[in-house]
């Protein structure tokens, strides 16, 4: 009746990310092999050191089957997972759930993505056979009903609120133009953010995360085992995954400016690593911004801000990378990409290059090289507002004394 | 023939979609022929099923009770072989017990209907009759000019709730050549109208002869005529002829255009809307023949008119937003533009469409019996009180609400973008998320007031129509809107 946590029993020895982009000249073959031979090569294994395998993606194919033929893994357990946009963190999780347990000594984590082939803009999903009765809102408008929300209840006006909200895509531009696999490199002025074209109530293209495909992939072994591998292992301090019971959309008291999904998932993840002050106390955060308003609630979801503040926070710049506490030092969702399956692994990256004091120096974080700080955090979640899957972890590079 | 004397009209209600055409707009496109007024033209999501619903639903407002059949009357049916009325029916949440009949071909349908509403009602049951049509033509057409689309719902009964006892009828029928059209064409061939003016004439002549001889009065006893038909001359003509010692009832053609199969439940309505207490009303139908009813208002006719749920027709008629011409064509199919970049949507399948009946067709969630929360749609276990299986129907089709958060969305599939979505909050607890129809994004706040409205979202490309309900700012909001 309790969630234990498994802090600093794993650590992740190996990483790999591929360029997140249009991949038009690579399938998600290729991209898994890409991602996962990076993983090896950092972790100083081969794939029959492997014992099992977690893959994640969400309608790039189904079974472990899309895993094991693309790297021709040899009678192996790979188990494919799908949690809608936390699809690579939850493969992550099972990954770690695993070594942890004994059952296995060294696994892989790794998810994908192939959105582009499909010719759409947007996700695009099959769902199973229904009575036609959703209403069928995409998801910049679905994640866009934060924003009137938010303005309402904190008393912002509308110009107020599309300035954090520009702000927001801005430093992610800004943080994923000193990123090398990042889908989009270049700094966008914040004129150009603000008149982007619409695409649902006040968010525009430049709102919204970039449609990409890619992949990334972890290595995980025991954390007395890690040193075997590297001398910078990430250990994993909380994994923190929960599932609404879809509330949001039924419920009047819900208000749309949370995420009742994320402050249950963040209390439990504070919980495991012991973290009382998480805005002091964590180096970075890597956190879900599909879209802008997302990125604003989740400062308060996940105890960053005040209730109610968040918006002066993104104003003050205390998340730009030089801030207090710099979230999406990578770029994001909004301009390193989100191609599903991989982007909570994506998000391990960076804390992996930041905490190994191995990001590029221009984006690298003072509070990590200082030796100040050495927690990093990432934030998924699947679903629309009111109603998701919300997975946190916390990994550090030291074991707690 | 003669009308059984206490059996008449217990209930009524019109739905005229919130759209018009100025007629100016379409010769300005066109740069040829265009007209004066403006018609109804039914919104991208509506089709006279769905229309039919939401006259149904204020007849039923009114009404003394459920009825014990239900017969649905349209020249342009959303499905062949597929009973419509089934549609209705289950939107209107009516008994299973109650059967439900398609009069689906003319608009001679429509006083069909009618006739056979009244002859249930005569026989002790009472029954709603629905009529609908959406009135299509070729661009430039005069079908496309002088058409208009509406929907009427008559509910038939006997003894003391009758407000118009039908006092006498008469019918000619007549086989000749006037208007036709082959299944699947978006539009009537027509004879010339000079030939058929002629046998129109005679045939209403006869027809009112009949009624008036049935109810035992004379054409100078009459106080009320109103003429409905699709051959305009022969209209105008009989409407002279007859109008001489009576009001002519206003077509409402300048308005909202010449709406078929609906026209002589829309004319019924508008001059039930005004009668006085014990006048007779003439209503006579030109189609393949012609029908003559004669009613006469009872003193129930002026609380009906208080209790019952809806604007007036004359205030309907009067209402309504301009829709430009090209957005009217992409509603009609017309002018076939480009889709946006998502997949087409997917057809609503069988199984869970019938499951789920309650929650598609009659908007009914569930509420809880230990802790009183709502459920949209119904649930097994309470998302309040964790309760399994203690749950009652709950319909809030008729619920007022309120938004808590919406959005104007551009890039969802849709035929009139963009598609507004809202968090809905119910009178009495209960959310869902439902589209918002018939209103401006620009205007929307949160808090605003909404009404529910049965619509058709989509149809796919192997024919099947997703019916589902929306959300549209109640009339006075949209009426307030427009004087600012």
């Amino acid at each position: 009746m309790a969630s234990h946590g498994i802090r600093d029993k794993v650590a992740i020895v190996g990483m790999g990310c591929t360029p997140f982009a249009e991949h038009w000249n690579k399938s998600t073959e290729d991209l898994l092999v890409d991602s996962s031979q990076e993983a090896l090569a950092s972790a100083g294994v081969a794939l029959d050191d492997v014992d099992a395998f977690w893959f994640g993606t969400m309608s790039s194919g189904f079974s472990g089957q899309v895993l094991s033929r693309a790297l021709k893994i040899d009678y192996k357990p790979v188990t494919r997972v799908e949690n809608l946009c936390a699809t690579g963190s939850e493969a992550f999780r099972n990954a770690c759930y695993a070594v942890a347990s004994g059952a296995v000594d060294v696994a892989m984590a790794i998810g994908v993505e192939k959105l582009k082939d499909s010719g759409y803009s947007g996700l695009v999903r099959q769902d199973a056979a229904h009575d036609g009765t959703k209403t069928p809102i995409t998801a910049p408008a679905s994640f866009g009903l934060l924003a009137p929300a938010y303005a309402n209840a904190h008393g912002l006006d509308d110009e107020t609120l599309k300035d954090v909200l520009t702000r927001i895509s801005w430093k992610n531009h800004h943080n994923g133009a000193r990123n090398k696999r990042a889908q989009f490199q270049a700094e966008v002025p914040m004129e150009t953010i603000r008149n982007s074209p619409k695409v649902a109530g006040m968010l525009g293209i430049h709102d919204c995360s970039g449609v990409s495909d890619g992949s990334a992939a972890a290595i995980i072994v025991r954390a007395e085992d890690a040193h075997l591998y590297t001398d910078k292992p990430i250990y994993v301090k909380a994994l923190s995954m929960v599932a609404g019971p879809g509330a949001g959309p039924m419920d009047p008291t819900y208000d749309y400016t949370t995420f009742r999904e994320v402050t249950a998932c963040a209390e439990a993840a504070y919980q495991q690593a012991g973290i009382t002050d998480p805005r002091a106390e964590i180096a970075l955060a890597e956190v879900h911004d599909c879209f802008t308003p997302t990125e604003l609630v989740l400062m308060e979801d996940l105890g960053f801000s005040k209730r109610g503040q968040g918006w002066r926070d993104v104003l003050d710049g205390v998340f730009d990378l030089t801030g207090d506490l710099a979230v999406n030092p990578d770029g994001g969702l909004k301009s390193f990409g989100h191609p599903i399956g991989a982007t909570g692994l994506r998000m391990l990256f960076e804390c992996w290059l930041q905490l190994r004091q191995e990001a590029p120096a221009e984006r690298q974080l003072a509070s990590i090289t200082s030796g100040e700080r050495k927690l990093g955090l990432t934030h998924n979640l699947g679903g629309h507002p009111g109603d998701c899957v919300s997975f946190i972890s916390v990994v550090g590079s030291e074991p707690s004394a | 023939m003669t009308a059984t004397a206490d059996v008449g009209v217990t209930s009524y209600g019109v739905h005229l979609p919130a759209w018009r055409l100025n007629r100016k707009e379409i010769g300005r496109a066109l740069e040829s022929g265009g007209g004066k007024g403006t018609r109804a033209v039914s919104a991208f999501d509506e089709d006279t099923t769905s229309m039919g619903v939401e006259a149904a639903r204020r007849a039923l407002a009114g009404a003394p009770g459920e009825p014990r059949s239900l017969v649905f009357a349209t020249a342009n049916p959303a499905y062949a072989d597929k009973t419509n009325a089934t549609t209705v029916h289950a939107a209107l949440g009516l008994d299973r017990s109650v059967p439900a009949y398609d009069f689906v071909g003319a608009a001679r349908s429509g006083v069909g209907a009618l006739l056979t509403a009244a002859d249930s009602a005569a026989a002790g049951r009472p029954a709603l009759a629905v009529l609908s049509d959406i009135r299509t033509g070729l661009p430039g057409s005069a079908e496309e000019r002088d058409g208009g689309d509406a929907a009427a719902a008559v509910q038939f009964g006997s003894g003391d709730d009758v407000v118009a006892t039908l006092a006498g009828r008469g019918s000619a029928s007549a086989e000749f050549l006037e208007r036709w059209r082959i299944p699947g064409d978006s539009s009537s061939r027509i004879w010339e109208e000079r030939f058929t003016e002629g046998p129109y004439k005679e045939l209403a002549q006869e027809a009112v002869d009949t009624a008036l001889k049935d109810a035992g009065l004379t054409l100078a006893e009459v106080d009320k005529v109103a003429v409905t038909g699709l051959h305009r001359r022969a209209v105008r003509g009989v409407a002279r002829t007859l109008g001489r010692g009576a009001t002519v009832v206003d077509d409402l053609v300048s308005l909202i255009g010449a709406t078929g199969t609906a026209q002589p439940g829309v004319l019924l309505a508008a001059a039930l809307d005004e009668a006085a207490v014990g006048e007779t009303i003439l209503l006579v139908a030109l189609g393949d023949g012609a029908d003559a009813l004669v009613f006469r208002t009872t003193d129930a006719l002026p609380a009906l008119r208080e209790r019952r749920a809806g604007p007036s027709v004359a205030r309907q008629a009067a209402g309504g937003r301009e829709v430009t011409y090209q957005k009217f064509l992409t509603w009609r199919g017309f002018l076939k533009r480009e889709a946006p970049r998502r997949p087409d949507p997917d057809r609503p399948a069988g199984p869970p469409a019938y499951r789920n009946a309650d929650w598609k067709f009659g908007l009914s969630g569930s509420r809880c019996t230990e802790c009183d929360t709502r459920h949209l749609p119904a649930a097994r276990v309470c998302i309040n009180c964790r309760a399994v299986d203690q749950m009652v129907h709950d319909r809030v089709a008729e619920v007022p609400a309120v938004i808590a958060t919406f959005q104007a969305d551009l890039l969802a599939y849709t035929l009139n973008p963009p598609l507004i979505a809202a968090a809905l909050n119910f009178e009495g607890g209960g959310r869902f998320i439902a589209e918002v129809t018939d209103a401006d994004p620009a205007a929307l706040k949160i808090g605003d007031a909404v009404e529910m409205t049965f619509r058709r979202f989509y149809s796919t490309a192997d024919g099947v129509h997703n019916y589902f309900w929306k959300a549209r700012p109640v009339q006075a909001a949209v009426q307030a809107d427009e004087e600012n």
